[in-house]
């Protein structure tokens, strides 16, 4: 039972019952919206200072102490901006597509457990729930992409389109590989499984995940339907004021979301010792973040068709082999010795990322035209 | 069964990030993929060869400042030796050296520019741009002790240079000279072997040698594609005959021997620092030269190796104090004649990089 | 060092293979007629022992009386250069026969030629001015352009 389940129970001995049920649904979408927002800001300042730091360069640091006022700056900034819907595009999709896109993401938080019985539903079918709602913004993307009537835009839209397709085969395979272990697929059953984070029982299926939820939330080097250097901003090329900052605040949610699934799948959620839960869930969120965003200071970007191979021909071959392992192991493996599950998967890991770079190259060539 | 697609037309800047100012590519695609590409260009034309018609051979030197603006200091090389071939002007030893350190300091700098961008244009976030610009600022810190300017620097002097070094400027230098090599040898071990910057450049925007040579791509374009003509070696200018260096070859021919044959060059440019620097005589920097110069009736072609190419001035005097005729060279105008040929094919980010590689400098391509 | 071959000598063998193609040679240039333009320069960069297979510059100078088209030659095999000219005395419609075909490297510089001087290369591919926009009236570098 969650906590805002007991909160409506108490409640329903007091008020009438419409009330009981309406008031902590609200009370718990405040919280989460809330939550969501406040470690947005949080995440942009931080990320705009560690690219600092990987950058030899400072980083905002002007407004207030250590700059930290930096990101509420420049929300006032974007805000005030003039919105501009160009002459040509489709006006009511133009206006959609940022909602399509920033309101599924917030969704995502409605499962995520902060500590026992902190969850704002827990749902028997949690993990299909936050894969089905994620994809949704794929299509706000695309929206914008065609409502702006601007080539750059429509390519990109078309590259996401692509991407997520993509990428939804073998992030989903890999989260399958977690669900045979748990059993269940409700998200406080995953993080109440995990003695052992599934980090390490399922090293493989964790790098498959978080590539492809890499891809998902288009950072580098999946970062093409944004490659400034290819097509200026991609999608919101033709955005401006409060929906430009729509589409920035939802991808950086998403980054939060896919952190704290990352988190809650294979790191063991709000589950670790001495400091309280959502602490717990707190660092272990931020040090997702904190790799993603190094990885985006480091790394060029792929091109479309290297994207596409990468993960066709290395990401989804590998998760199927390692769904089909894990399944052997859940099935023959005696549950009482899981470390040992740990030694063979780390070496199974290693054996085959190591066979697939030695076998496949990215290489695409040139076509005839 | 094949999908039908029809070609669409992606005009790719004047104001785009990646086109290094205001150029426009009118690239026709098919999907991703490049089908034909026109530069369309002029939007930073000052007809600085009109204008150098109506003023004297000195005023002219700030014009050629404007050319290639990331590397100031050989566009005046340039220029200078161009009107001293037409005057013949003997040039005291000691501005010689300081020509060659600077134009060789410019040519690390534009190097570190190059190669940065190329990186940025490949996706890399402006972290490897960020990385060379902490080598280029020393560079400029050097230069601001020497002219006083950051960009465009005016330096050379018909006859010479305008100042002679202050105190400071050689410890400063040789710091610089013994630090260099080793940062170098931090970009290769941070980029070379990355397996997304192998995947994406190499093979891509192949230049071959024949194709090179008739469209008379220059400088490290050329020097990719496996043809070894430096002019600093094949018809050495000032006194680059006294150094001893290499000149780094590609063989593909493809993005990546662009981007490693000018990450060569920066070796190549610190190995000629070394010996410039103790070589260094006192005395004058600057000839008896007279203002109003009037070079005698006549014709002259210098050309050196500037960082992005064969820059060169072709200069006509009819003995008047301003030249008749003011032709330049552009190298990165003329580089990118093949850029059609090296891009058809591939996707538009190859078209992105590969224009890239080329390293194009606007206000040179403009003029 | 790159030679600059003395014009009088190539003027010698142009003048043996193509007879009156030859207007003026001295030391440093050689000017043939607007006409054997183009078969002096596939001479030039075929014949083994000039192999001029770079076009390093191609330029034009108003001398009010004519127009002198400059190509300076390079090769890049025996390291030697030459300077080859030709003068068109038309001022309205002036016509020089294009080198694309030999030497790529001159599609944009006739191109630049063509918007600056107002000298029409025949048989270029895509003869449109370059640094001018289209519509432009007139031709700055023309010493009568002011």
């Amino acid at each position: 039972m969650t906590l805002l389940e007991q909160f409506q129970l108490w409640l329903a001995t007091m008020w009438p019952e419409w009330a009981a049920y309406v008031t902590p649904a609200i009370v718990g979408v405040v919280i989460v919206i809330a939550f969501a927002l406040c470690m947005v800001i949080v995440f942009i300042y931080f990320e705009r200072r560690l690219l600092g730091r990987f950058q030899i360069r400072l980083g905002p640091n002007r407004l207030g102490p250590e700059g930290i006022f930096q990101p509420i700056a420049t929300a006032v900034k974007v805000l005030l901006k003039e919105d501009i819907v160009p002459a040509k595009g489709d006006k009511w999709l133009h206006w959609l597509a940022p909602l399509v896109v920033f309101v599924p993401v917030l969704m995502i938080f409605a499962v995520v457990p902060f500590w026992e019985g902190a969850i704002f539903i827990d749902l028997n079918v949690g993990i299909v729930y936050v894969v089905a709602i994620s994809s949704v913004s794929a299509v706000g993307i695309y929206m914008a992409g065609w409502a702006s009537n601007n080539k750059y835009a429509l390519i990109s839209a078309l590259r996401m389109v692509a991407q997520v397709v993509s990428y939804e085969l073998p992030v989903i395979l890999s989260i399958l590989g977690v669900v045979l272990m748990v059993g269940s697929l409700s998200m406080s059953q995953i993080v109440a499984a995990q003695t052992i984070p599934f980090i390490l029982l399922q090293p493989l299926g964790f790098i498959i995940f978080f590539l492809g939820a890499v891809a998902e939330m288009n950072r580098s080097p999946f970062d093409l339907l944004e490659a400034d250097s290819e097509i200026v901003a991609g999608f919101h090329t033709e955005y401006s004021g409060m929906k430009f900052a729509m589409f920035y605040l939802g991808e950086y949610c998403h980054a939060l979301a896919y952190s704290c699934i990352i988190a809650t799948l294979f790191l063991g959620g709000w589950r670790g010792p001495l400091l309280p839960p959502f602490l717990w869930l707190l660092i272990k969120v931020v040090a997702v973040f904190f790799v993603i965003v190094w990885i985006r200071a480091t790394l060029p970007r792929l091109r479309v068709d290297q994207l596409m191979s990468f993960a066709w021909k290395c990401l989804l071959p590998m998760a199927v082999i390692n769904l089909f392992v894990v399944a052997a192991e859940v099935l023959w493996l005696p549950e009482s010795l899981p470390w040992i599950m740990v030694v063979v998967n780390f070496a199974f890991a290693g054996a085959l990322i190591l066979l697939w770079s030695k076998l496949f190259t990215l290489g695409g060539g040139r076509v005839e035209v | 069964m094949a999908i039908k697609t029809e070609p669409f037309i992606l005009n790719i800047g004047p104001q785009h990030p990646s086109t290094h100012g205001v150029f426009r590519l009118r690239a026709t695609l098919d999907g991703e993929v490049v089908v034909d590409v026109e530069p369309v260009i002029g939007y930073l034309h000052r007809g600085i060869e009109k204008l150098a018609e109506g003023r004297t051979y000195t005023q002219n030197i700030p014009f050629t400042d404007r050319l290639d603006y990331l590397a100031s200091i050989t566009n005046n090389l340039a220029y200078v030796l161009a009107v001293e071939k037409l005057a013949e002007v003997k040039v005291p030893e000691r501005a010689e050296y300081l020509r060659v350190i600077t134009a060789e300091m410019m040519r690390i700098a534009s190097h570190l520019m190059a190669v940065g961008f190329f990186l940025n244009d490949l996706g890399a976030m402006m972290t490897p741009v960020l990385y060379m610009w902490r080598e280029r600022e020393k560079l400029l810190d050097l230069f601001e002790m020497v002219c006083g300017q950051r960009l465009t620097y005016n330096y050379m002097r018909i006859g010479g240079v305008s100042h002679d070094i202050p105190e400071e400027f050689l410890p400063a230098l040789k710091r610089f000279v013994a630090e260099m090599p080793g940062f170098i040898d931090e970009y290769d071990q941070l980029l070379a072997g990355n397996e997304i910057l192998l995947v994406r450049s190499k093979g891509v925007g192949v230049l071959p040698e024949e194709l090179a040579i008739n469209s008379a791509a220059s400088g490290p374009v050329l020097r990719a594609s496996g043809v070894k003509w430096d002019i600093r070696r094949a018809d050495p200018y000032s006194i680059y005959d006294r150094f001893d260096f290499d000149i780094p070859v590609g063989s593909a021919g493809d993005c990546y021997d662009r981007y490693w044959v000018r990450v060569q060059e920066m070796r190549q440019s610190v190995r000629i620092l070394e010996q410039a620097i103790p070589q260094l005589p006192e005395g004058e920097v600057c000839a008896e030269v007279p203002r109003l110069l009037r070079p005698p009736v006549g014709e002259v072609y210098g050309h050196i190796e500037a960082p992005k190419g064969e820059l060169g001035f072709y200069l006509v005097s009819d003995n008047s104090i301003a030249p008749y005729r003011f032709r330049i060279r552009p190298p990165t105008l003329i580089n990118l004649t093949a850029l059609k040929d090296m891009v058809i094919g591939w996707k538009v980010a190859d078209l992105i990089i590969t224009f890239g590689s080329i390293d194009v400098c606007l206000g040179e391509i403009d003029r | 060092m790159t030679i600059a071959l003395n014009g009088e000598e190539v003027a010698e063998k142009i003048r043996g293979a193509f007879p009156g193609s030859v207007v003026a040679a001295d030391k440093a240039a050689v000017i043939v007629t607007n006409q054997s333009l183009y078969q002096v320069a596939e001479f030039l960069k075929n014949t083994a022992g000039l192999d001029f297979d770079y076009l390093t510059d191609l330029t034009a100078v108003d001398y009010l009386d004519y127009f002198e088209v400059v190509y300076h030659l390079t090769s890049l095999k025996h390291n030697h250069s030459l300077v080859l000219k030709t003068r068109c005395y038309e001022r309205e419609k002036p016509v020089v026969s294009s080198v694309v075909n030999l030497w790529r490297a001159a599609d944009f510089q006739e191109r630049e030629v063509y918007d600056l001087m107002g000298i029409t290369f025949e048989g270029h591919p895509n003869l449109k001015r370059l640094l001018l926009w289209e519509g432009f009236v007139g031709h700055p570098l023309r010493r009568d352009y002011l």
